[in-house]
């Protein structure tokens, strides 16, 4: 039985151990017992016993099922191939899967045999994984069933499982994000292997070409990530110049100014902004803003890239100021009128509230608006690709081309790659960079948030 | 509800030399009409209670006296309003000066995430009251003694003012009030957030500040009207029903729907 047969059988269970139990309870209810919990607890809690223990089996057979086929196959190769290097039993072993899923293939090798062993196995695996889930189903039922008695505390118990079915979601969130941190961590420990970290860190020349061939002429690479991001820094800097400014403007405006018809108007306006693809931003960028600057440039007699840092961190700016507004519109408004009442009770105009009493009462949310923005800007790597160049240069001018940690990344891994070669392991570490760079500044966020949150509430 | 139509307040709405006179007020949120012909006296140095069931525009009437209406776009306000004989209605009207002047303490105690000390001091520094930290300094210090906070305070003042207790923070609100110096003090339901012992110590207080300024006082607490108030103005859906001495409304009401309400047959 393949996968989808069995998780719709899984559908059907539940449904039918639903109704099952449900109605065991009403029939016993209707014969005078008095029972704990209404029917719909004993329905669910048949329900979960009756598809929990199958559905987690099942994960754990999919994850499992390859790596045991692929050892059994293992032992079934020849000699020569067995006691050679891991990655031929590995070439090895995606030849068998190939021939296996192509019969004709089957007599023209000589791993014909160990193919037929494997399709051997699945379908015996098949058939051994829909007994076991069927018969799961069923030992589920028969033994809820059984259980479902007057003083079974089915309500207390479902409730159990709900926590543990919650608890599991949120494992899986924070798994997943120490599983990213695991493997970017072990790669880039790869590339500091063979590139020192003082030497990364520090350095300032970035150029991360690695001969291909031992007698290949040319450069060894230089892997000084400092222009890096200093152009990050540079076209964030940039961005939220612009954005943090014009972004909380508009959300004080359109909280504290604006008649609620306008407000109604302008703030899905507004969040449109945060709509547009950054692909779109990025050839706006390139295409609009960029030359726009440097024509400008040249007619005051500067000297401007056509690939300036200034056209990506204005780009940047526009694109985060959506987001700005709008949270930091959420925190405003969320201040209590209360304390608006209050000042212009005493006679403040709306400007001195503001200032004086609504921004500093909103300040925590807004430090965390910022700060997402920032991670938002750091990370941004679409408009940069696109306007801000690859050139590694190490400059505070805004007018020269930059380059930014993101954008190396998608030069250093897009195309055909080696992974043991420092060149495409440096994304890595670029990588890692920016994970802890970004965490510190979420956990900054916090901290600030809680200091101020611990003063005002 | 024939009994009200085209009600003419009964008792003695007004007086001579009042300090605030409202005349005819009318006001509408959009299309609905909320307070109807209001005309009352205000005067010096005296406690008002403003009681009536709840919706009955007591509130309202209030916040028309420092036209805090102004802040809620689908408020309109018609008739006249005279503070010491100037229409604080008239267009030419500043409602800066106008609020420091009729000041307004609220239900809820609203300190700002401020400081004690900066609270007390945010009135008089938009207003520029204070050329000096040291005159700055004696205006917080006057304020909350006035207030009856400054034994409580004076070793905390750079403590945020949310820390405080709700009777206190409400006395924090007082004396915020009374520091930008006003004549009027308008008070929406001061206590109706407070335990009984804060509660008294603010009415102990209303008292005391009788001397200096003229308090308007909305409460649903007629208990509390007739232990701070020496008239009480009776509300009821929008209409004014009877101002008359305090003692005499609750002894001998003159409206049959003021009786009603204080022997609580409704509200």
């Amino acid at each position: 039985m393949n996968y989808s047969t069995l998780l719709i059988a899984l559908l059907i269970a539940l449904g039918a151990a639903y109704f099952l139990g449900r109605n065991r309870a009403r029939s016993l209810a209707g014969q005078g017992e008095s029972m704990h919990s209404l029917p719909t607890h004993y329905g669910a809690l048949t329900a979960l016993w009756t598809t929990l223990p199958p559905l987690l089996i099942l994960i754990m057979w999919v994850m499992l099922e390859p790596r045991i086929v692929d050892a059994l196959l293992t032992m079934q190769l020849p000699e020569a191939i067995r006691t050679a290097s891991e990655a031929e039993v590995r070439l090895a072993l995606s030849k068998v899967h190939n021939i296996a899923s192509d019969p004709s293939m089957m007599g023209q090798s000589e791993l014909g045999s160990v193919a037929a062993h494997l399709v051997d196995l699945e379908q015996r695996a098949a058939i051994l994984k829909g007994g076991v889930i069927l018969s799961l189903i069923l030992l589920g039922v028969a033994v809820t069933w059984r259980r479902i008695q007057p003083d079974l505390r089915a309500r207390g118990e479902v409730e159990r499982i709900v926590r543990v079915m919650l608890f599991a979601s949120s494992a899986i969130a924070v798994l997943t994000t120490l599983g990213i941190l695991v493997s970017v961590l072990f790669e880039a420990v790869l590339f500091f292997q063979k590139v020192s970290p003082i030497e990364f860190l520090f350095g300032t020349t970035w150029s991360p070409q690695v001969a291909l061939r031992a007698d290949q002429s040319g450069s060894s690479g230089s892997f000084g990530a400092v222009p890096l991001f200093a152009g990050t820094l540079l076209i964030s800097a940039i961005a939220m110049f612009i954005a943090v400014p014009v972004g909380l403007m508009a959300a004080i405006y359109l909280s504290e100014y604006a008649t609620s018809r306008v407000r109604q108007l302008a703030k899905p306006a507004l969040e449109v902004l945060a709509g547009i693809p950054t692909v779109v931003y990025g050839f706006f960028a390139a295409l609009t803003v960029a030359p726009f600057i440097r024509g400008v440039g040249e007619s005051v007699g500067l000297d401007v890239s056509s690939e300036s840092a200034l056209a990506a961190g204005l780009v940047m700016g526009i694109m985060i100021i959506p987001f700005v507004s709008s949270l930091s519109d959420d925190v405003i408004n969320a201040v209590p009128q209360s304390l608006r009442d209050g000042s212009y009770g005493l006679g403040a105009t709306r400007s001195e509230t503001v200032r004086q009493v609504v921004i500093p009462a909103a300040l925590p949310g807004i430090v965390g608006a910022v700060m997402l923005a920032v991670s938002r800007a750091i990370g941004e790597t679409m408009i940069v690709a696109m306007a801000a160049g690859l050139a590694a240069n190490l400059t505070a001018n805004p007018l020269d081309s930059v380059t930014t940690v993101t954008v190396q990344i998608v030069t250093l891994l897009v195309g055909d790659q080696e992974f043991d070669s420092p060149k495409t392991l440096a994304a890595f570490a670029l990588g890692l960079v920016l994970f802890i760079v970004t965490l510190v500044l979420n956990f900054v966020a916090i901290k600030i948030v809680q200091k101020y949150r611990e003063q005002y509430d | 509800m024939s009994i009200i139509e085209n009600h003419e307040t009964v008792g003695s709405p007004l007086s001579e030399g009042a300090k605030l006179r409202a005349r005819d007020v009318c006001v509408f949120y959009g299309e609905k009409q909320a307070i109807y012909n209001v005309s009352l006296d205000i005067r010096q140095n005296e406690v008002i209670a403003l009681i009536g069931p709840s919706g009955c525009g007591k509130s309202t009437f209030l916040r028309c006296l420092n036209r805090m209406n102004d802040t809620i776009d689908i408020c309109n306000v018609t008739g006249e309003i005279l503070l010491d004989g100037d229409n604080i209605y008239d267009p030419r009207v500043d409602v800066v000066p106008l609020r420091a002047t009729v000041g307004m303490v609220f239900q809820k105690p609203n300190p700002f995430p401020k400081s004690i000390y900066d609270n007390i001091a945010y009135g008089p520094r938009i207003h520029g009251l204070a050329s000096s930290r040291v005159e700055l300094d004696e205006i917080v210090e006057k304020s909350l003694q006035r207030a009856g906070l400054w034994n409580e305070v004076k070793d905390r003042l750079h403590a945020p003012g949310t820390g405080l207790s709700g009777g206190q923070q409400q006395r924090l609100c007082i004396a915020r009030t009374i520091a930008v110096d006003p004549e009027v003090i308008l008070m929406d339901e001061p206590c109706s957030a407070l335990d009984p012992i804060a509660t008294a110590k603010i009415e102990e207080l209303i008292d005391e500040l009788r001397e200096n300024y003229t308090i308007a006082i909305v409460t649903h607490s007629m208990q509390q009207a007739a232990r701070v108030s020496q008239r009480t103005a009776y509300f009821h859906l929008g209409q004014l029903i009877e101002v008359n001495a305090t003692d005499k409304v609750f002894t001998t009401p003159e409206h049959q729907l003021t009786e009603a309400y204080i022997t609580g047959r409704f509200g």
